[in-house]
């Protein structure tokens, strides 16, 4: 390690393989300093700006919310607070275009600015030396901070580490053409800056702290090194120009001669990176109370009159900083016409950055620079479809791939769905810099097919995990279900083993027994048949007295006794029913039919499946009728109509069952007939 | 006499090396049919039953033992193919009794209209539904195979098949669609 910082301190360093050097385009913002923007009319801030989860929505519409308010929370660690960049009203939480490639809508808050800008009450620490280590903690978790160089990984997560670290590097180097916004918060914020990185300092107590800076930022390498001379500990590192040199393993890999192993991360190998943005805000967070609500973002591009930087709170359409710049289209340079359905706009930098598909995605905590090129300036952007032709193995991709890998090889894997093959290539390990399709000379867009098919593997992996997952519910319900078969066998073997015993036993008792049970088969009698005439009093359809008719001659067969029981009940049920539907005679019929083919077939020995089933459901049914009808007392049955009228809540209930058990018996009725035709189809066939 | 010690040497070799396998075929005996475990693990395991087998594993039997491996409808063209591979077979199209897959889709139940029966819970291969008698039912989605197998038993037709919904979690690049741009 010694030897490291020596080589630092003599300004020697290593170098990542690779790497390009496109045109920097740097100077069309980069001398010009950081623009306060006036405040748009509607902030849209989508719930997920970050990598991870969202947090729980704490305001509602209508609200009004203080700048630096909360509006999300969550107990989640991955979880990341966002919190209103000004004060207003929240207008909508509904779903909204967000900052993404694929131009998907995500849940946003919508709040209409008041143009008051009143602040929540703020506590101002004076001295962030006194705080513990855990009070910091909080404040950056609960200032909402993620990573603002790119992937946005919550910020409290990455200090929050225990093992001891070697390095804390601070990434200023901003290798990506036209961007400029980390180089202006340098010149202008540099001593914010500083106290950021203190405060990291404080938190994980690193060796060293290097901070890698390109050479091609004169000014900001000058206020830092101002703003560090007093501090030993921290390092300026002034780095050749080349791109991907903000990578964070490639600016790791140029600092130290460190390399990440793949698959691992920077802390494992006791590093730690920050961005200097991301510095910045958490110096603004802990010294001054303020959330994230606001970045700084390069608005540049040729088809902008004033490019610049600005200072852009989170949520501020795209269009709005577009209008602020000077947006003018090549195609129509009228201001009515929409701005960006014209020329494209890339949110990112002209490498890895996305375009954006409608004017009202907002920026986020991630987004760095809104580039609006001309037709002249990158003509690629312009054209729908790509030049793409035909690989001819120059392999210049493979010399200009910081992560080395083989971008041809993984070119023909990805076309050809190969994941397994993808896998063992180390696809993972690319971090879609672009450099590949930069070089390419047949102008294949690599880095789009990596992107494919990395989000093709994540997919697989995910149904993976759910088909283990299901294999394992089912499995585990096949072993329920065998479990319980096999107890419920034991248990009917256990009653079929007690029966016999008091069989034994009655016959070793004598009549005793059997005299009793026959005694209880009356009384079951007894009162069915009281039940049945209290029916037939009460019920003045005709229909219903010749069912019990034809139902009570069999009553006296004792093997038949249960049939009839059954029957009695369908009957019943059906009765009822049919006194509600009086209403409607020719329903009325219809069903009596249907009852008259019920009891046929229920007098069949071997009779329907569906058929018990739907008088199971019609028993069910009569038995919470009857009950309720003993509460509401003796009323005729005759007169449900009026009863109906008593209780209107009860009526609503019973026709919703009514509706149900007709729905099911008519899904019955037509699946007999199906098979009814089948089979009449089958037997034509024969 | 030569070739009666040249029988007797091979006889021997023979014998040492037979006891050798022998030995071995008890030793290293593999429990279980390891084809089987493969051909289930390339299945969805979606448990749906479409294959005419009560879930994955019974189909993935099913092929061990010489049925078609063109049955399984959600796994479609590819589970095929890879089938195809692991067994040394040929590729064969989708059989036509089984209409193709439609994407992924979870059941949902219209809650308004759920009597409580429980049949679907009884039909769930995977214990995805919630619920009890004369209780309102419901699906856990993360736990849905999509199988549509609630579907049919349904006595009020209260349960659908929906498309899941594209988030950016499990969103696609879509290279045909998004007009691929070669940045510089």
């Amino acid at each position: 390690m010694k030897s490291i910082i020596e080589r630092i301190k003599q300004n020697k360093f290593w170098q990542f393989h690779g790497g390009i050097h496109p045109p920097e385009q740097k100077t069309l913002t980069s001398d010009k300093p950081i623009r306060q923007l006036p405040l748009p009319k509607q902030l849209i801030l989508p719930l997920q700006q970050h990598i991870g989860r969202q947090g729980d929505l704490l305001v509602k519409v209508g609200d009004k919310v203080l700048k630096g308010q909360a509006l999300t929370q969550s107990k989640n660690p991955m979880a990341v607070p966002i919190h209103a960049p000004t004060s207003g009203i929240v207008s909508a939480i509904k779903k909204s275009v967000i900052a993404h490639p694929s131009g998907l809508s995500e849940l946003c808050i919508f709040i209409d600015v008041d143009y008051e800008d009143t602040w929540q009450p703020r506590k101002i620490c004076q001295d962030f030396s006194k705080l513990s280590q855990q009070e910091i903690i909080k404040k950056i978790a609960d200032s909402g901070i993620a990573g603002m160089g790119g992937a946005g990984f919550p910020t409290h997560i990455k200090v929050n580490t225990k093992p001891d670290i070697n390095f804390l590097v601070i990434n200023a180097a901003e290798c990506e053409p036209y961007i400029t916004a980390d180089d202006l918060l340098m010149c202008e914020q540099s001593e914010a800056i500083v106290d950021g990185i203190k405060i990291l300092d404080q938190l994980l107590n690193p060796a060293f702290i290097l901070i890698g800076i390109e050479a091609n930022k004169p000014r900001a390498i000058k206020a830092l090194q101002h703003a560090t001379k007093n501090i030993e500990k921290i390092n300026v590192c002034v780095l050749p120009t080349k791109y991907p040199t903000g990578g964070e393993k490639q600016l790791i890999k140029i600092l130290t001669g460190i390399e990440v192993n793949s698959g691992t991360l920077p802390i494992h190998s006791s590093i730690v990176v920050q961005n200097v943005a991301t510095c910045f805000a958490i110096s603004d967070a802990i010294i001054n109370d303020i959330p994230l609500i606001k970045r700084v973002v390069t608005v540049t591009g040729q088809a902008l009159n004033k490019p610049q930087n600005v200072w852009a709170l989170l949520g501020t359409p795209v269009s709005h900083l577009l209008e602020q710049t000077g947006f003018s289209s090549e195609e129509n340079t009228s201001a009515s016409n929409l701005p960006i359905t014209s020329s494209p706009v890339i949110m990112g930098g002209p490498l890895m950055g996305f375009s954006v598909l409608n004017e009202l995605v907002p920026i986020v905590k991630t987004s760095n620079c809104i580039l609006a090129p001309r037709r002249t300036e990158m003509p690629s952007a312009f054209d729908g479809n790509s030049n793409e032709v035909e690989c001819i193995r120059c392999g210049q991709c493979s010399d200009v791939c910081p992560s080395q890998l083989l971008p041809q090889e993984l070119q023909w894997s990805a076309k050809a769905k190969d994941h397994q093959q993808l896998i063992k290539l180390n696809l993972f390990d690319c971090i879609d810099c672009g450099a590949c399709a930069y070089v390419c000379p047949s102008q294949i867009p690599l880095v789009q097919y990596y992107r494919v098919a990395k989000a093709e593997i994540r997919q697989q992996q995910q149904l993976d995990i759910k088909s283990e997952k299901a294999k394992v519910r089912f499995e585990a319900r096949k072993l329920r279900l065998e479990k319980e078969k096999i107890a419920r066998e034991e248990k009917h073997k256990k009653a079929a083993a007690s029966r016999k015993a008091t069989m034994n036993k009655k016959s070793s008792d004598g009549g005793t027994a059997s005299s009793a049970v026959a005694a209880a088969l009356a009384r079951v009698k007894a009162k069915k048949l009281a039940n049945n005439k209290e029916n037939e009093s009460s019920a003045s359809n005709d229909e219903v007295e010749l069912k019990e008719e034809s139902a009570l001659p069999s009553s006296p067969n004792e093997v038949q006794d249960e049939k009839s029981e059954v029957k009695a009940a369908i009957a019943r049920a059906k009765a009822k029913r049919l006194a509600k539907n009086k209403v409607s005679p020719p329903a009325e019929q219809t069903t009596a039919g249907e009852i008259k083919k019920v009891e046929t077939s229920s007098n069949n020995a071997d009779d329907d499946k569906k058929i018990r089933i739907d008088a199971a459901v019609a028993k069910a049914k009569a038995k919470a009728k009857a009950n309720k009808e003993h509460v509401i007392e003796d009323q005729p049955l005759t007169s449900i109509e009026d009863e109906i009228e008593v209780s209107p809540q009860a009526e609503d209930k019973k026709a919703r069952i009514a509706a149900a058990v007709a729905k099911a018996k008519a899904k019955a009725v037509a699946k007999k007939e199906q098979a009814k035709q089948l089979k009449s189809t089958n037997k034509e066939s024969e | 006499m030569n070739i009666l010690i040249a029988i007797l040497v091979l006889g021997l070799i023979a014998a040492f090396f037979g006891a050798i396998l022998g030995y071995a075929s008890i030793r290293f005996h593999v429990e279980g049919d390891p084809i089987v475990e493969q051909l289930d693990a390339l299945l969805p395991q979606t448990q749906c039953g479409q294959c005419g087998y009560p879930g994955c594993k019974p189909y993935a039997e099913a092929v061990a033992n010489g049925e078609a491996i063109n049955k399984c409808a959600p796994g479609g063209e590819d589970t095929i193919k890879k089938i195809a591979d692991l067994l040394g077979v040929d590729v064969e199209p989708l059989d036509e009794n089984h209409e193709l897959d439609k994407g992924p889709t979870v059941a949902f139940i219209i809650e308004e209209d759920c009597i409580g029966c429980t049949k679907c819970i009884q039909a769930c291969p995977v214990d995805a539904i919630l619920g009890a008698a004369k209780q309102m039912h419901t699906i856990l989605i993360d736990e849905c195979t999509g199988c549509d197998l609630c579907v049919a038993p349904c006595p009020v037709d209260c349960i659908e098949m929906r498309p899941i919904p594209e988030t950016i979690q499990n969103w696609q690049w879509d290279l045909n669609k998004i007009a691929v741009k070669q940045v510089e």
